[in-house]
């Protein structure tokens, strides 16, 4: 690991001004970031530890939740009105790493994490462009079977590993930013970018931008809502596919519904067409099918994962029939 | 803006944390304090041999920077025997077989602890079917889903399991009270 300087911000303006710097990261419960630099792949040379910053979940006035981004995981799906109101959040918090990893974690980190792709890792044996911007790829003609089949570029084929992110991808969620130039905020699922040509810049982030919580709107009818992860073992591994998905059915029609993937993109994949596709229409297996035919319509499968558009169109039904109380 | 919040207390003992950032507290335990019991397996999060307590819960310490756990408690394996006396799931682990090697055995034991204060605490868990629930019970699907974040490579899972069960059953799943309270480490 390369030296670095630490230092805990006692507040977020101390944050930002400390994580502006060049080479500067901020650092969380350190599960993802600390095993990067320990690989090389990152290499920070200030470390801006925020952890001692809002870890607080807020009811707000309108009936939603502020989530402090220094909340840990596990709290965060243990909190009352998570359980209650976004059970998918809950859900899909448990359903990422282990409970030890749940304890440090935090949920400002989760979301930038980075790809589990295997080349990614591999920083002296294989090429990566998020690594090395321009070196190439090799996942694109590697061993693929854990990569994208939406949104992927010829420049990287990566996926984004979060459980968490999928579920507030679903929820709508909006992202609260500090940064040098002041506070915004951006919609969770125009946080992370597609790679494009630039697979390097992962999310719309500014220099020294700061994640200081996540907002979930009201949304009453959430609380029919879950997640489902689908994986080759039954715990403790990343997603091949994972649904979340909240769904409102008034005599026997949608009235509402969100469905996110994960395990398929380079961002937390809201299901928009698969949405459209569905709303006002019958809650039945057929409907369910179809709409999750029309999102994967766009699905450009690699070399080994062409299963992937199969299982995900499987799961989405299979998640919207249990929401719908077991529909055929 | 500070560079850390004082001293981290081991097994009770408040020490310095390390000068160099870089240090895990994995590292730290084993390579500067001489605390041997908490193992290092795979370095990178995926074994859960370095698993020990802080502030009664469970984190893995080889992705913990010890700079970073100032000002908490932290408890290791070598502070759960009462004198000569084992701690009730460690003896249960060699009454039901629950290692081989023992490598992964600290790890192990501190990673049931640390869960039984989790089931306490209501957190839910991939295989909890009913999310409203403020006190989980430890069926068997609940036990071998929380303590996946411990590999065995001997293969002693039943052996596990079945220690880990018998403890819990018996209420005695916990850390000796005189860890956490400040009196000299073990």
């Amino acid at each position: 690991m390369k030296p670095f300087t630490y230092t805990r911000a006692g507040d977020v303006a101390e944050a930002v001004r400390a994580g502006v710097a060049p080479g500067a990261k901020y650092l969380g419960g350190g599960t993802n970031l600390v095993d990067l630099m320990r690989e090389t792949i990152e290499q920070p040379t200030a470390l801006v530890d925020v952890t001692g910053l809002s870890s607080e979940v807020k009811r707000l006035p309108g009936g939603g939740l502020l989530i402090g981004a220094a909340v840990r995981n596990t709290e965060l799906a243990t909190h009352r009105e998570v359980r209650a109101r976004y059970p998918v959040l809950s859900r899909a918090v448990v359903a990422g790493a282990s409970a030890q990893i749940r304890n440090m974690a935090t949920v400002g980190g989760n979301m930038l994490q980075r790809t589990r792709c295997a080349y990614f890792y591999d920083a002296e044996g294989a090429r990566c462009n998020k690594r090395v911007p321009g070196q190439g790829c090799d996942a694109v003609e590697g061993f693929n079977r854990m990569h994208a089949i939406l949104g992927a570029s010829p420049a990287c084929v990566a996926t984004h590993p979060s459980d968490l992110c999928v579920a507030l991808a679903a929820l709508d969620a909006v992202v609260h930013l500090h940064g040098p130039q002041g506070v915004r905020t951006v919609p969770l699922t125009e946080l992370h970018r597609l790679p494009g040509d630039h697979p390097e810049t992962e999310t719309v982030l500014h220099r020294g931008e700061l994640i200081t919580e996540v907002e979930l709107p009201p949304l009453s009818w959430a609380a029919n809502s879950t997640y489902r992860k689908v994986r080759d073992r039954a715990s403790y591994a990343f997603a091949l596919v994972s649904v979340a998905a909240a769904l409102d059915v008034h005599d026997g029609v949608v009235r509402n519904v969100r469905v996110a993937l994960g395990g398929v993109a380079h961002k937390p994949w809201r299901a928009r067409t698969a949405e459209a596709a569905l709303i006002g229409g019958p809650a039945t297996v057929p409907a369910f099918r179809a709409a999750a035919d029309a999102e994967m319509a766009a699905a450009r499968p690699l070399r080994d994962n062409e299963f992937k558009i199969e299982l995900a169109a499987r799961t989405i039904t299979a998640v919207l029939s249990e929401l719908a109380g077991g529909a055929r | 803006m500070h560079a850390t919040g004082g001293a981290i207390r081991i097994n009770g003992t408040p020490v310095e944390p390390p000068a160099d950032p870089r240090v895990s507290l994995l590292d730290f335990l084993r390579e500067t304090l001489g605390l041997h019991g908490t193992k290092k397996g795979c370095n990178q999060g995926g074994c859960g041999a370095c698993t020990l307590l802080v502030d009664g819960e469970r984190i893995v310490s080889c992705l913990a920077l010890a700079v970073q756990y100032a000002g908490r408690d932290v408890v290791t394996i070598e502070a759960l025997p009462d004198g000569d006396e084992l701690h009730p799931l460690q003896q249960a682990f060699i009454d039901h077989d629950g290692f081989q090697c023992g490598y992964c055995t600290p790890g192990q034991i501190c990673s049931a602890i640390g869960m039984a204060g989790e089931l306490e605490r209501g957190v839910p868990s991939h295989v909890t079917g009913d999310l409203s629930a403020d006190r989980i019970a430890l069926t068997d699907d609940e036990l071998r889903e929380r303590m996946s974040g411990n590999l065995c490579r001997c293969g002693a899972h039943n052996g596990i399991v079945s220690a880990i069960a018998e403890t819990h059953r018996a209420g005695r799943l916990t850390t000796p009270s005189t860890t956490s309270a400040g009196t000299a480490a073990r």
